[in-house]
């Protein structure tokens, strides 16, 4: 058959055949047992030419309502942020996309040095002395961040915020059943960890201390007074932590954080329905070789010139097997440069522009709600979200406001059974004053 | 490639120059110090660089063209699977619809993507044989690890406690033994033979009430198809124990052996690999996960699931061993191995897999005369070689690898499976042409010939990219993780 994917000809494949010495490609094959060997074709859909399955395909996106024609106040955990339109630009370069993890470093310089930014950007974000270069999500590494801390301290117990996200707190009891982990939720109080209930959780058999910095609820945590139950009773200290709050808030590294993590979705990257988003990995030089993951370091060749390598590979699966520090190997890289290219457009200042940016706008709606008579019900000061009880159903709520081609904010009823008609409303940098007052008193107008 | 150093963003950095654009600013301004906590405010800026955005351009530019990529060269990396990466799965990933979709908006909301997940698990079933798949794990990693949570939640379901061991070939993975214990196995090595098969005398002497699982890449890593197949799910299952189906190589059986027929119980797919999701430089990758019917109450949640004519995320599965992955995976690398596969189509992929098997034999028995070949019969689509002769004469399979960059090659995988000496593995794919094969082959085959005329040309290689060999020493013993304003050079503390 003929296929722009598959270059070979006819006759190609007839002189390939003869110097290998067989008279068809089926004799290749005669290695499978007969018993297993598959006849046939696939029972699945014929191809379809490129300017037809692009026709379909776009069909199909459009069923769904996306950010770009609809006004979004959805977060928890994913937003529709500003993303610098050079980004794509930049990771559409095939020299970086099509490019496998750079283990020959005389030929992916390009990547490392990419990396070695990156890591450098989230280290001065987080104020952490070393971050890797990347993982998943932000879930799957606070998972890896519980393994740690169990692995360091020797001890089995972890005490999670009940304000940490709900998927999160999924992901790790998953990955808890495994590692015999004893995960405890520390409730939470007027929206953000309750302080004098992690007190009476904490003992000596806990590993670490992990609260979302701001939290699930949008609230700012106070990471000084949580950090020091935490150190007390000689756990580790992790946050998970929205990186663009931190171009405002104090970071979690000058906070006593031993380790840092979350998703740096909000620096560039589309929420593309949950995936692939870019989680990142941050610790003190205490835990450097105990991080899972890639890291890249600089170094110098044999001319002492200046270059950067995959190092202290020791912890990693492709060397260590079953003693490795995790058994991560593809992580998010091209994701990581995407949130690099975005940092380095914000830079320091528009880091701090666009997460200022962010507190305003929602603070904003948030006054304007409680002036619109709704309950605004958690008095915590807020990043980015609040939280707003309402007398109908939020699924209900959304659907209506989505024929005004607005997507409403996350229903917490379906995390928190003492939330129900509780919505989570996120308000980023691209909403507008007027989107914002439009959606006031549409929200207003359903509720009552 | 430049030869020439590229600086680092953050010393082309100049204070007071922007790179962005963002929204106005059109709400009151409230007084910072009312909306956040008093010690709550950063007091120091992060030092991120300052740049236009041509400065940035020009930066990532001349990176890029320090990087070698697979629309760069022939990029033969054993195991990794290499194939060309179409533009039509980017322009398709790229589509307001898929790229710009919130995970928790409404079902009613996202029917299109869901139905597209909906039709690549039925897709992905019929090509692996199994009963049901789910695309949420990350990657191949987090797929074997998701597989084998689910087998240890199928034993304990049962009552069957004492299954702790996960058995895995010498060939294997790093990934295998790590994931094992990652979901709580201790991993348990069993031998390859002469053949550079499974050697079914260790394996029966390693199985017992305590296997939990065997874990098995077919072909395996050296290139070559398990052909006791059959005889192996016997043993295994004969203890109670479940076949693993390591997918990092399915490219070589597709249309011709799926793993269900062959008795495997549980499979993870790498969809970066054989449905050409790009590698991204390490990531982002997807990593499906198949099984059969008894383990399908297992699946993570929510499951991806069809009522009537509407798509639905069931979230109802009492027997699940929860979330794996916040929301429904790498839907972006989802979206293009979809596509990839209906650019195929059931002839299509069955042609992939007939020529990537017709070039890794071509290639090997090229290559045959100048190198060992410590497995000589038919190979699927990847084969080893053995780097030993060369290695009398002075030359190492590294000083090989690094002799390739020369040409413009990425060298193949080298030193893996750990079983092979000297090993160097090589994966064509079915992607590249005649001429592309014969131009690696024709340098391998000078290669072989310096080392023996000429071995300080390729001890000494590489010589033309922009960096020689990098002390890897100094960097894991002096570790410099990030760039400092001050003290660059100075090493951080251990």
């Amino acid at each position: 058959m003929k296929h722009r994917y598959l270059p070979m000809t006819e006759t190609d494949k007839q002189a390939m055949l003869e110097t290998i010495g067989v008279t068809s490609v089926d004799e290749l094959f005669s290695d499978i047992p007969e018993q297993v060997r598959f006849k046939g074709e696939y029972n699945i859909k014929k191809a379809k030419s490129e300017s037809a399955l692009l026709k379909e395909l776009s069909q199909l996106a459009a069923k769904n309502a996306d950010l770009r024609s609809n006004t979004s106040f959805l977060g928890a955990g994913v937003y529709d942020h500003y993303i610098p339109v050079i980004v794509d630009h930049v990771i559409s370069r095939s020299e970086f996309y099509t490019a496998y993890t750079p283990y020959q470093p005389e030929i992916s310089q390009g990547e490392l040095q990419a990396i070695f930014e990156f890591q450098t950007m989230i280290c001065e974000l987080t104020g952490m002395d070393v971050a890797n270069s990347s993982m998943y999500d932000g879930s799957t590494a606070l998972a890896e961040a519980a393994m740690l801390s169990a692995a360091h301290t020797r001890r089995k117990k972890v005490l999670i915020s009940s304000a940490v996200h709900p998927q999160s707190k999924e992901v790790l009891n998953t990955y808890a059943i495994g590692q015999h982990l004893d995960v405890i939720e520390i409730p939470y109080k007027n929206g953000v960890t309750d302080i004098q209930a992690l007190n009476e959780l904490m003992d000596q058999d806990v590993a670490a201390v992990i609260v979302q910095y701001p939290n699930f609820f949008g609230g700012i945590e106070p990471l000084k007074e949580i950090e020091e139950v935490a150190h007390k009773g000689k756990s580790l200290f992790v946050v998970s932590s929205n990186p663009l709050a931190l171009g405002v808030l104090t970071p979690p590294g000058q906070l006593g954080a031993d380790i840092v993590i979350g998703d740096a979705q909000p620096f560039g990257i589309p929420t593309a329905f949950g995936g692939p988003h870019c989680g990142y990995f941050a610790v003190t030089n205490k835990l450097m070789r105990k991080i899972p993951g890639r890291l890249v370091g600089q170094t110098v060749d044999e001319e002492g010139r200046r270059g950067f390598v995959l190092t202290l590979q020791a912890r990693e699966q492709h060397i260590r097997r079953d003693k490795a520090t995790s058994n991560i190997c593809s992580n998010q890289a091209l994701n990581a440069i995407a949130a690099s290219v975005s940092m380095a457009a914000l830079g320091k200042n528009g880091a701090k522009e666009m997460a200022i940016a962010n507190i305003q706008k929602a603070n904003y709606a948030k006054k304007a709600f409680i002036e619109n008579g709704l309950d605004v019900v958690f008095e915590s000061a807020v990043f980015n979200e609040f939280v707003v009880k309402l007398n109908k159903p939020v699924k209900e709520i959304n659907q209506k406001l989505l024929t005004s081609n607005i997507i409403g904010g996350y229903d917490l009823g379906r995390d928190y059974p003492e939330l129900q008609n509780h919505m989570l409303i996120a308000v980023t940098e691209l909403r507008t004053k007027e989107e914002i007052d439009t959606f006031v008193t549409e929200l207003g107008d359903y509720h009552a | 490639m430049h030869k020439e150093d590229q600086p680092l963003i953050f010393e082309g950095s100049t204070p007071g120059r922007i790179g962005y654009s963002l929204p106005e600013f059109d709400v009151p301004e409230v007084d910072l110090q009312e909306l956040i906590p008093a010690g709550y405010i950063r007091e120091q800026e992060p030092e991120l660089p300052e740049l236009s955005e041509l400065d940035i351009m020009r930066h990532y530019t001349a990176l890029s063209n320090r990087n070698h990529g697979l629309d760069t060269g022939f990029y033969p990396l054993g195991s990794c699977t290499m194939k060309y990466n179409p533009k039509i799965n980017e322009s398709v990933a790229r589509m307001n619809g898929f790229a710009h979709v919130h995970p928790l908006q409404d079902e009613s909301s996202v029917q299109g993507a869901l139905e597209l997940l909906y039709d690549l698990q039925e897709h992905l079933v019929e090509i692996t044989g199994m009963d049901a798949v789910t695309v949420q794990p990350a990657a191949g990693a987090q797929g074997e690890w998701t597989g084998l949570m689910m087998i240890r939640a199928f034993h304990e379901a049962n009552g069957d406690l004492a299954r702790t061991k996960v058995i895995v070939p010498d060939s294997a993975h790093g990934t295998n033994p790590a994931s094992a214990v990652v979901a709580g196995f201790e991993a348990i090595t069993v031998k390859s033979n002469e053949n550079g098969l499974v050697d079914l005398e260790d394996l029966r002497r390693v199985v017992g009430e305590d296997t939990a699982a065997l874990m098995l890449t077919n072909p395996n890593t050296l290139g070559l198809f398990e052909e006791n197949i059959l005889e192996m799910a016997e043993i295994i299952h004969g203890v109670g124990g479940k076949l693993y189906y390591d997918g990092a190589n399915l490219n070589a059986v597709m249309s011709k052996a799926r793993p269900g027929d062959m008795g495997f119980d549980v499979v993870h797919l790498n969809l970066h690999k054989t449905f050409t999701g790009p590698h991204g430089g390490g990531g982002p990758g997807s990593g499906p996960v198949g099984v059969k019917a008894d383990l399908i109450p297992y699946l993570p949640k929510p499951v991806v699931a069809k009522v009537g004519d509407e798509f639905v995320l069931d979230y109802d599965r009492p027997q699940s061993i929860g979330r794996v992955k916040p929301y429904y995976g790498n839907f972006g690398i989802n979206v293009r191995a979809y596509t990839y596969i209906r650019s195929m189509g059931p002839d299509g992929l069955k042609a992939v897999t007939e020529y990537a098997v017709l070039n890794a034999n071509y290639m090997m028995r090229r290559l045959a005369p100048f190198f060992d070949l410590p497995f000589d019969r038919h190979c699927k689509h990847e084969f080893v070689l053995s780097g030993k002769r060369q290695k009398k004469l002075g030359v190492r399979t590294l000083d090989i690898a690094k002799r390739l960059l020369d040409f413009g090659y990425h060298p193949p995988t080298i030193y893996f499976p750990l079983n092979v000496e000297e090993c160097i593995m090589i994966e064509p794919t079915e992607t590249e042409s005649k001429e592309t094969l014969d131009g690696f082959i024709d340098t391998m085959i000078q290669i072989a010939k310096e080392a023996e005329e000429n071995p300080e040309i390729v001890q000494e290689a590489p010589h033309t990219t922009v960096i020689s060999r990098m002390d890897e020493t100094l960097a894991a013993r002096h570790p410099i993780l990030r760039y400092k304003k001050e003290q660059e050079n100075e090493p951080q503390n251990v």
